[in-house]
């Protein structure tokens, strides 16, 4: 099998926009699943809701694509109720960090045996392009018209603080990076976190002077700081740029968890 | 060989949804509910099933809808301020035809309210509470030993119709003790499975689709969009999204008849009481106090889809008389389908309807 087999070909095409970074992530994903050795009747997606969580229907598995920023609940139900089932979330920052960002920090906390890949890309898209809790200082959105004045939140820092065992960061730009951090997350024990940096040029570059959709792609692969680099700048007393994101395996540690196998 | 025991009412619901074989608890503490959780907590582990303190009620309904797709019998208790929190994924149970039972022990709202005291203000909540049109189950018992009962044949109503079932139980059953005969066994009518071959959303002459249970190899795709019959989301098709909505009220509605569960005392009496739950006991009362008048009662186990044909059975009623621990939420119902008078009597603050309040209300009428 390849990635290319997981998928439900008869629901394509896709709703994602031209130039959207969704997909990419979604291949990545899917070839990580693929090397698992996963049999498809042990397999479930559940998402929320928003761009992200459409993913869930594109996969030829048992699904879930359940109500605004709960995938997690849903996902720690299956999960607890059949532990042979292998459970795999996709979430966007909207989703888990706002209106399910109690669920996120308490699945990380059980950290009930899932993976969660979430497809940041620091805006709603499904909605028009409304500001998110990862919208950066000063990016503009129909709700930030002004510019972004919140901070915005580190999702992997939060999954860390929370207790996940497995922590990663990467972009859409990073492919067969993020696969690899997929895997490595699907191999882990307990919950696995992979934030995807993406792209989103219908509702965030258009609006933030990215005119051409690779432009935030190179954009993301330009501010990304690989964890070792950012390690040593702080060694060596140095100040992490603030416009810049660490990339790379973040965590991972053997945490007792939950919804393990017998 | 049955047992007698002295058990509350949250004890008893608790042991009848074990009893129905339910594997999967998901809650959150909420006063006057908590000890049903207390006691799945002790015993679900032992029996080999799963309980679970989730952060919130909305994630509580999250996780049973969740372990309902993997086949378990699956169930949450709450009371008010928990229950308007479990609204939004009450509507995605109900779209998206998952069997889960759903226990409220009412105490007094709106809001915070009291939560020590009996209640029947979320009766039509219950009904009507989650955006849109659909159709659910709700049970209400009377006793200790309805308290067991009810809950069991909770878990048959969802898995049979694919509804959220709701136990409407209040303070003062949840929390009253008192003598229940446990069965040796409860009836246990199982799922019907998805046949191979058949779409997992395309019902039949019953309306009611076979279950795709999550790791039998269906690969079901289920959401909370309006969806074809093969699950996959179709929200703009004007037909379509009337279609499956109709289907998924009418699937309740028209099993009215096969489901409804009430008890018919006095038919040919002018008087007639209705009542379900606590104010149940305070009717009985009045009827035991005045053997020699022939005043008409009906006691409502289920309340949703309302019994309207059960009020028929009263030819001879001249009036309607309904004690609630509410301002007349049932009593409104019960207005649409007769013609006689309906004297809603309303009881809020914590209190029973006391007996004589109930025999004050039949002389004024004669």
């Amino acid at each position: 099998m390849t990635f290319e087999d997981w998928y439900r070909k008869d629901r394509l095409p896709h709703i994602f926009c031209a130039g959207c970074g969704n997909g990419t992530i979604i291949n990545c994903t899917l070839a990580a699943v693929d090397k698992m050795d996963w049999k498809r009747e042990e397999t479930v997606f559940v998402s929320g809701i928003g761009c992200s969580s459409r993913a869930s229907g594109y996969i030829m598995t048992d699904s879930l694509h359940t109500t605004h920023g709960r995938a997690l609940a849903f996902a720690t139900g299956v999960k607890m109720a059949n532990k042979n089932l292998h459970v795999v979330v996709f979430t966007g920052d909207g989703d888990l960090a706002a209106i399910g960002g109690n669920h996120f920090i308490h699945a990380c906390r059980r950290n009930i045996n899932l993976t969660v890949v979430c497809m940041n890309n620091q805006i709603y898209g499904m909605t028009g392009g409304q500001g998110s809790p990862t919208t950066p200082l000063k990016c503009l959105s129909t709700t930030t018209p002004y510019g972004c004045a919140e901070q915005p939140f580190d999702l992997c820092d939060l999954a860390i603080a929370a207790g996940a065992n497995y922590v990663s960061r990467w972009t859409s730009y990073h492919v067969k990076e993020l696969e690899k951090a997929v895997l490595a997350g699907l191999q882990t024990t307990g919950l696995s976190f992979i934030e995807a940096m993406t792209q989103c040029p219908t509702a965030f570059g258009r609006r933030n002077k990215f005119k051409q959709v690779i432009d935030h792609v190179e954009y993301l692969k330009a501010h990304s700081l690989l964890r070792a680099k950012r390690d040593r700048l702080v060694s060596e007393g140095k100040e992490v740029p603030p416009d810049m994101f660490v990339v790379g395996e973040l965590m991972r540690r053997n945490r007792p968890a939950m919804g393990v196998a017998p | 060989m049955t047992r007698t025991e002295f058990w509350q009412g949250n004890t008893a619901c608790a042991e009848g949804a074990l009893a129905a074989g339910c594997t999967f608890f998901g809650g959150y503490p909420i006063t006057p509910s908590t000890e049903i959780a207390e006691h799945m907590a002790l015993k679900l582990p032992k029996k080999g099933g799963v309980f679970i303190q989730m952060e919130d009620e909305i994630a509580s309904i999250a996780a049973i809808i969740g372990a309902s797709w993997t086949g378990a019998r699956s169930m949450t208790a709450t009371s008010g301020p928990g229950f308007s929190l479990m609204m939004e994924n009450i509507g995605y149970a109900a779209m998206t035809e998952t069997p889960c039972v759903i226990v409220n022990v009412q105490r007094g709202g709106p809001s915070t309210g009291q939560p020590t005291m009996g209640a029947q203000g979320d009766m039509m909540q219950c009904r009507f509470g989650s955006h849109g049109d659909y159709s659910v189950i709700a049970l209400c018992p009377s006793s200790v030993q309805e308290m067991y009962e009810l809950t069991a044949k909770s878990f048959n109503l969802a898995d049979r119709y694919r509804v959220p079932v709701f136990l409407m139980a209040d303070e003062i059953i949840g929390h009253m003790r008192e003598k229940i005969v446990i069965p040796d066994s409860v009836e246990k009518i199982p799922r019907k499975e998805l046949e191979q071959g058949v779409l997992p959303f395309k019902a039949g002459e019953d309306l009611v689709p076979g279950f795709a249970t999550f790791g039998k190899g269906h690969s079901v795709h289920v959401t909370g969009l309006t969806h074809d019959e093969r699950g996959y989301p179709c929200a703009t098709n004007v037909k379509l999204h009337h279609n499956l909505v109709k289907r998924i009220v009418d699937k309740v509605e028209t099993a009215k008849h096969e489901l409804s569960d009430f008890t018919v005392i006095n038919p040919d009496a002018e008087e007639v009481f209705i009542a379900y739950g606590a104010p149940v006991r305070a009717v009985q009362q009045v009827l035991h106090d005045n053997p020699g008048k022939n005043i008409g009662f009906l006691q409502i186990r289920t309340v949703w889809p309302f019994p309207d044909f059960a009020l028929k059975q009263f030819k001879n009623a001249r009036r309607f008389l309904v004690p609630e621990l509410n301002f007349g939420q049932i009593a409104r119902e019960i207005e649409r389908h007769v013609k006689v008078p309906v004297v809603s009597i309303p009881k809020l603050g914590g209190d029973l309807h006391f007996p004589q309040e109930l025999t004050a209300t039949l002389l004024e009428g004669s």
